[in-house]
């Protein structure tokens, strides 16, 4: 699925301090009937964000002009739960290129990357501050640069490196993704089949 | 030569290509698909101009969406109509296997594969599914993916990968009374956490995994996802051996020896290396049940939620969430609680070794007036072996209907959903907030406990009747 390359993103952050966000947290299964990518957006953390009478819930994040931003910043163990891809398409379709947290479950953190979306592990220390810089200012910018693989918070500078597979760097980096490259490879595959 | 661990001998014998600084390119023996997780999949190899390369190594069920009454009507649901039409249609389109609502191969995909004998040991399998870690109880490398990875899959045969790290859990002694597969699973994420086995592929191993049957091991698989880990295995042997043979898709004859004997191989050496390994004793396992809303936060039935003693930040507030959205107070005694629904069934429970536990336990007794049941066989062949076998009479007469197959009540999606507030236990896998309905609180436990809670409305501890 083709998706905007991405290098370096500036840009204020949405505070999720919960840990343990399962993907039927970010999209609850009555959303996934859908049989084209589009419209996912609307529904992240559908059941966190609405009432019952589909009012948004005023304290939650999402709902608070305070908070912008295409990054998002969640509690440990981010994307746990199902394999759906839906619930990297509805926080990318939501606005977010980037999701931070000291730990991701392994399928989400493959689903984020096939579409564009930079998983950052950072540590739980420097999470906190994360959080911290942006109880201070909600407005607080935070410098995501994907070719030096660092994390800043621009307010105190502090910064911290992040990992990524070189080819997944690529791959984010010129918006390509593996279909393509597996396609390429029909003959070593058929090879490989004998 | 060097030591390897069941898992590497299955990788290494897969990997196509290994791409410089990258993941692995790892060739698929089989692929599972559904109604949910393939149309988009489908939808970009059109757009690309690709076909199905190996169509077929790819079989097909609609499970999710379907209702599991009156499958003979049109799914009342448009949007669940659409989705399984499409499927459908795909599949015809493409010359994919489709076993639709209502045929004899119909039923959950994790259930249908090893029924068939597509599921083998020494096998990489994948599917649209987190649960398709249920496979791994063959021997065989199996894990969920997502949509993209079904469209490599699909266009190519293959999937890049990074290799995870290995982890070996090993459970030892007899197992005890009242004590299955599913508490097994339940107690060794609450030991590790939800978090424990990420990065990892596990290998369980030792005497208590050894006595269990195919049922039970699927069982353990199925929920190693739940503590992280990319999937579970276990190492083949005469158990896997008997269940296979002899099944639609089993090599037979001169075929069978030889790959009995490719199997027979598939163990891990002696004085192979894992990254991580976990060694626990059968004797401290009693019949589980969650509390919380993550399947980590499961406990002994007869023991007390626990405190937050010691919690600090998000990790206090994160369980202190939990507590208040399942209605529960620190030190609450589990056993006694009051439920409203009961559900047998899914991808974790629901074989026919699920369905006899359950109706042996209920036999002579009666439901309880407060409980809703819903009983939900895995496939049409579970559905058929539960009435070849009497179980329904027994099951009719305690109280108890049998439905038609599907994923029922585990996730939502379909017209199965728990109420707002009720409570349910649940054979199945997860407890996350809204899992089986906005609002509904699921209670994880075997078909043994869930038994125990059918007929007496409340969390009641089965051994009590055993």
């Amino acid at each position: 699925m083709a998706y905007d390359k991405f290098t370096t993103l500036t840009s204020s952050a949405v505070p999720l301090p919960i840990e343990n966000i399962d993907t039927d947290q970010i999209i609850p299964a009555r959303f996934l009937k859908a049989v084209e990518r589009k419209g996912f957006g609307d529904n992240l953390f559908r059941d966190w964000r609405y009432d019952k009478s589909n009012q948004p819930i005023a304290d939650f994040p999402l709902n608070q002009a305070k908070y912008s931003g295409e990054i998002l910043v969640g509690g440990k163990n981010f994307g746990s739960g199902s394999s759906r891809e839906h619930a990297a398409w509805a926080i990318y379709d939501y606005g977010f290129r980037v999701v931070v947290s000291s730990f991701f479950a392994d399928i989400f953190q493959g689903n984020a990357l096939n579409n564009g979306i930079l998983p950052v592990v950072v540590s739980p220390e420097f999470l906190e501050k994360i959080f911290a810089a942006i109880g201070a200012d909600n407005n607080a910018q935070f410098e995501v640069d994907l070719q030096n693989q660092k994390f800043t918070i621009k307010a105190t500078g502090e910064s911290a490196d992040f990992t990524i597979n070189p080819y997944k760097k690529h791959c984010l980096t010129h918006g390509l993704d593996d279909i393509d490259y597996l396609i390429s490879m029909k003959e070593e595959i058929a090879a490989f089949e004998k | 030569m060097e030591a390897k661990t069941l898992f590497d001998k299955i990788w290494d014998s897969h990997v196509v290509k290994e791409v410089e600084g990258g993941p692995s390119v790892i060739y698929i023996d089989r692929h599972f698909i559904h109604e949910v997780t393939s149309p988009v999949a489908f939808l970009g190899l059109e757009k690309r101009g690709a076909k199905v390369l190996r169509p077929e190594k790819t079989v097909a069920t609609p499970d999710h969406n379907v209702p599991t009454i009156d499958q003979h009507l049109s799914i009342k649901d448009e949007l669940s109509r659409n989705q399984v039409e499409m499927l459908k249609k795909n599949c015809a389109k493409h010359g994919i296997v489709y076993h639709g609502l209502g045929t004899e191969g119909h039923g959950v995909v994790h259930i249908i594969g090893p029924e068939m004998g597509i599921t083998q040991p020494g096998m990489t399998i994948v599917c649209g599914d987190s649960h398709t870690s249920t496979h791994g109880a063959f021997g065989a490398i199996a894990f969920g993916i997502g949509t993209s990875e079904v469209e490599m899959v699909l266009a190519s045969q293959c999937i890049m990968q990074p290799k995870p790290k290995k982890m070996l859990i090993s459970v030892n002694g007899k197992l005890n009374k009242g004590v299955t597969a599913k508490d097994i699973a339940l107690y060794v994420i609450a030991q590790i956490s939800t978090s424990g086995g990420t990065g990892h592929f596990v290998e369980f191993a030792g005497s208590a995994i050894e006595s269990l049957t195919m049922e039970g091991r699927m069982t353990l698989c199925n929920m190693s996802i739940e503590c992280g880990a990319r999937g579970g295995m276990i190492a083949p042997d005469q158990t896997t051996f008997d269940y296979v043979k002899g099944r639609e898709f089993a090599p037979k004859g001169e075929a069978w020896d030889k790959t009995l004997a490719y199997w027979k191989t598939l163990k891990s050496d002696a004085d192979a290396v894992f990254d991580t390994v976990y060694e626990f004793d059968a004797a401290n396992i009693e019949p589980m049940i969650t509390f919380g809303t993550n399947p980590g936060m499961g406990i002994g039935i007869s023991k007390n939620v626990p405190t937050s003693a010691g919690l600090i930040g998000n990790d206090k507030l994160t369980y202190e969430k939990s507590l208040k959205y399942m209605g529960y107070t620190e030190g609450d005694k589990m056993v006694g609680k009051q439920i409203d629904y009961v559900f047998v069934g899914s991808c974790t429970n629901g074989r026919i070794e699920d369905f006899r536990a359950f109706a042996q336990f209920v036999k002579g007794k009666k439901k309880a007036d407060n409980v809703t049941a819903w009983i939900v066989p895995g496939s049409r062949a579970v559905e058929k072996q539960i009435i070849a076998e009497g179980l329904v009479e027994i099951l009719n007469e305690a109280g108890f209907e049998l439905r038609q197959p599907g994923c029922s009540a585990c996730l939502a999606m379909n017209d199965d959903k728990i109420p707002e507030g009720k409570y349910s236990v649940s054979t199945s896998n997860r407890n996350f907030e809204g899992r089986q309905g906005p609002g509904a609180r699921t209670l994880l436990a075997s078909p043994l406990t869930a038994a125990a809670a059918a007929v007496t409305g409340k969390i009641t501890d089965p051994r009590e009747f055993l």
